[in-house]
């Protein structure tokens, strides 16, 4: 399944690269993308565990950025 | 500006104030006075970056900027120099400040001008008017667009006539008219009167929404300049630390220099760790290029199609729908024996059946009833025409190749253009011509694109080598292949495609998807309303014009020597920074200073990219 999630206050270029790489290494991630300048994560994962994926990336997010919100 | 913005603009303030108070109060040798009050503007800046770095710390993320920011500051701290210290903290946060500004506007700008989201639709249900959300339209729905507002799903005028603006769509500002019956597209503006349409696609497939799609997720394509980046920046901070601690430890084992001096040069290389200048730049500037080209009506699918085309030294164009209008028409009839109108009559006849604009043409130019009632078997020679049997006689209508295998004595004509013969039985009845109307712009632009560099433009068609080389001499294009089949397009392209030229191909993406799709990049015209162009192709023009492709090359240079700029300028002043904080010709506030000031530099620059070159 591939879905695109908005990313609030995604601030450094650099972090969208880390989160990136942080989130591809997520079991079951089969491609993320994360654009910094459409501030827009797309994530593309199995469809049976994508909801848990999707926390655990978002985990991963708030990781490298606090202040960075993912929004459903 | 954002809160969070403002919020840190006040900090950079407060803190920059009792900075400058600070360096007129004479501490004298109680340090520990100074080192408190040096803590206040540094905290007042800084605190947030101190607890992401500790975070970082306790997860293990030592090649983090915020953490090596802070081991620089509190190096600072340790060895004395207390307002170094809070300096490289304090320009650090106004560099963040800026960046985050300069982007949050470009970003602002990009979306304002992909800003053709129709938000609601007026619906026709049950007689009465319904303001809805455009998601809950279905197709076959009847939706009314008053003047000044944004057509919010395709769909077939049903009612009224009016002038539609389509600069969102095509960036072509002159208003276009539309009547009943036609398709209007969303995203483009309704100008003078009410017009009642009956919508005929979902709204997440109209061509707003696909245009939208393909534009955000341009810039995940990446560019090969792009990938250097990211790779760049991997090893970029890692290597500054490794080098940082190498000086200080060099410093202290080879010189006499003092352990305080030692680590004061290793930790300028800390302050210039961060990669951000690259890395915020050059996406930046890929973004800005792809919006200044959609705003002219230019979709380019990816940062690096925009790459391939600054390089591109070749065009390859299809001759009819991209040079050519594509609407034939009968030039001439030359008869044999017989009269004009029975030779067009026969013709017409026999290709009645036809939906080929050779066949439309002849038709059109009978303009008569087609006594279809004296039409027999109808019969197709491929690539040669037809065979046709018209009040019981066996008629052959077609090329030279036809005439050739039924012994008719026939003779070519002396005009360029697609010669119809026909014959009946062996025997010649004589020719029709029929010849396709140059654009009215391409000879122009084919100037225009030889003036942005393009070196070599070749013209591919089906048509008869006259015919070819009237137009290719009439446009100016260097050179042509003519007599092609379809199949043999592709393999024509592959024979002018050599490792050192870039080709790009420019069709209408109606028959000449494989060619698009082959060459090193695809450029579909006329491609508003139409799905599989712009499927097959890299760059989508959303009208016919020729006259994009200079404007889209222009684009595209003017982009990757930005980036290029970029990148060479960051990389020298960073480098230069660090030998001389090596040699300690440097301190660390100048450092920070430069870092600070290539990015600024180096955004603004990027934000260049998001104008259209004249």
């Amino acid at each position: 399944m591939k879905k695109s999630f908005k990313l609030e206050e995604l601030d450094c270029a650099h972090c969208a690269q880390k989160m990136e790489d942080a989130i591809a290494k997520i079991e079951g991630v089969n491609k993320v993308n994360i654009n910094f300048m459409a501030q827009k994560m797309i994530l593309d994962a199995d469809d049976d565990k994508f909801d848990e994926i999707l926390k655990l990336a978002e985990a991963k997010i708030k990781d490298v950025e606090p202040d960075c919100r993912l929004i459903r | 500006m954002t809160k969070k913005q403002k919020k840190i603009l006040i900090r950079v303030i407060i803190s920059a104030v009792l900075l400058v108070a600070l360096h007129f109060i004479p501490f004298g040798d109680r340090w520990y006075l100074s080192l408190l009050a040096y803590l206040i503007p540094y905290l007042i800046i800084g605190y947030d970056i101190v607890l992401n770095a500790a975070k970082k710390l306790i997860k293990g993320r030592l090649f983090d900027e915020e953490f090596l920011m802070m081991i620089a500051t509190v190096g600072a701290f340790v060895i004395g120099e207390y307002p170094e210290a809070s300096a490289v903290m304090l320009f650090y946060q106004v560099g963040e400040l800026f960046q985050s500004i300069a982007v949050g506007k470009s970003r602002k700008s990009i979306s304002d001008l992909m800003d053709i989201c129709p938000e609601t639709a007026t619906v026709i249900r049950d007689g009465v008017e319904e303001v809805v959300d455009p998601y809950e339209v279905s197709v076959g729905d009847i939706v009314i667009v008053k003047p000044g507002e944004k057509v919010p799903i395709d769909g077939e005028i049903v009612e009224g006539n009016t002038t539609l603006n389509m600069a969102a769509l095509t960036g072509e500002s002159l208003p276009v008219e539309k009547g009943i019956g036609q398709t209007i597209f969303s995203g483009s503006i309704n100008l003078t009167n009410v017009v009642k349409i009956r919508t005929t696609t979902e709204y997440e497939d109209s061509t707003v929404s696909k245009i939208l799609e393909l534009v955000e997720n341009s810039t995940d394509k990446k560019a090969k300049s792009e990938n250097f980046i990211t790779k760049f920046a991997r090893v970029y901070t890692p290597s500054v630390v490794i080098c940082a601690v190498l000086i200080i430890l060099c410093c202290i084992i080879f010189t006499d220099m003092s352990i305080k001096t030692s680590i004061y040069r290793g930790l300028i290389f800390l302050v210039v760790s961060c990669p951000c200048a690259l890395v915020v730049s050059v996406p930046l500037s890929f973004f800005g290029g792809i919006g200044a080209a959609s705003r002219k009506g230019i979709l380019i699918k990816g940062s690096n199609f925009l790459e391939i085309l600054s390089k591109v030294d070749t065009i390859v164009f299809d001759k009819t729908g991209t040079i050519t209008k594509g609407n034939f028409a009968v030039d001439a009839i030359h008869p044999n024996q017989v009269d004009a109108d029975e030779l067009i009559d026969i013709a017409a006849l026999a290709e009645s059946r036809s939906n080929h604009p050779v066949a439309e043409s002849i038709v059109a130019a009978h303009g008569k009833h087609i006594a279809s009632e004296r039409l027999g078997d109808v019969s197709e020679i491929s690539g040669k025409g037809i065979k046709a049997v018209i009040d019981g006689k066996c008629y052959y209508v077609g090329n030279g190749k036809l005439m050739e295998e039924v012994n008719a004595d026939y003779h070519e004509c002396h005009l360029p253009g697609t010669a119809v013969h026909v014959a009946l039985e062996g025997e010649y009845l004589g020719h029709i011509i029929i010849n396709d109307e140059l654009k009215d712009d391409s000879k122009d632009a084919i100037a225009k694109i030889k003036a942005s560099g393009i070196k070599n433009t070749v013209m591919l068609t089906g048509d008869n080598e006259k015919v070819a080389s009237k137009v290719a001499n009439d446009v100016g294009i260097d050179d042509y292949r003519a007599g092609l089949l379809p199949d043999q397009k592709v393999s024509s392209l592959e024979n002018i495609m050599n490792d050192n030229n870039t080709v790009a191909f420019v069709g209408d993406g109606i028959n000449d998807a494989p060619v698009l799709t082959r060459a090193d990049i695809g450029i579909a015209m006329g491609a508003l309303g139409s799905d599989a162009a712009i499927e097959a192709s890299d760059v989508v023009l959303m009208d016919d014009s020729l006259n994009k492709i200079p404007v889209a090359v222009k684009i595209s240079k003017k982009t990757l020597r930005i980036v290029k700029e970029n990148i060479i300028f960051s990389l020298v002043i960073k480098i230069g920074i660090m030998i001389l904080g090596a040699l300690g010709l440097v301190g660390m506030r100048f450092a920070v200073f430069g870092d600070v000031g290539v990015l600024v530099i180096a955004i603004l620059n990027a934000v260049r990219a998001m104008r259209v070159p004249k």
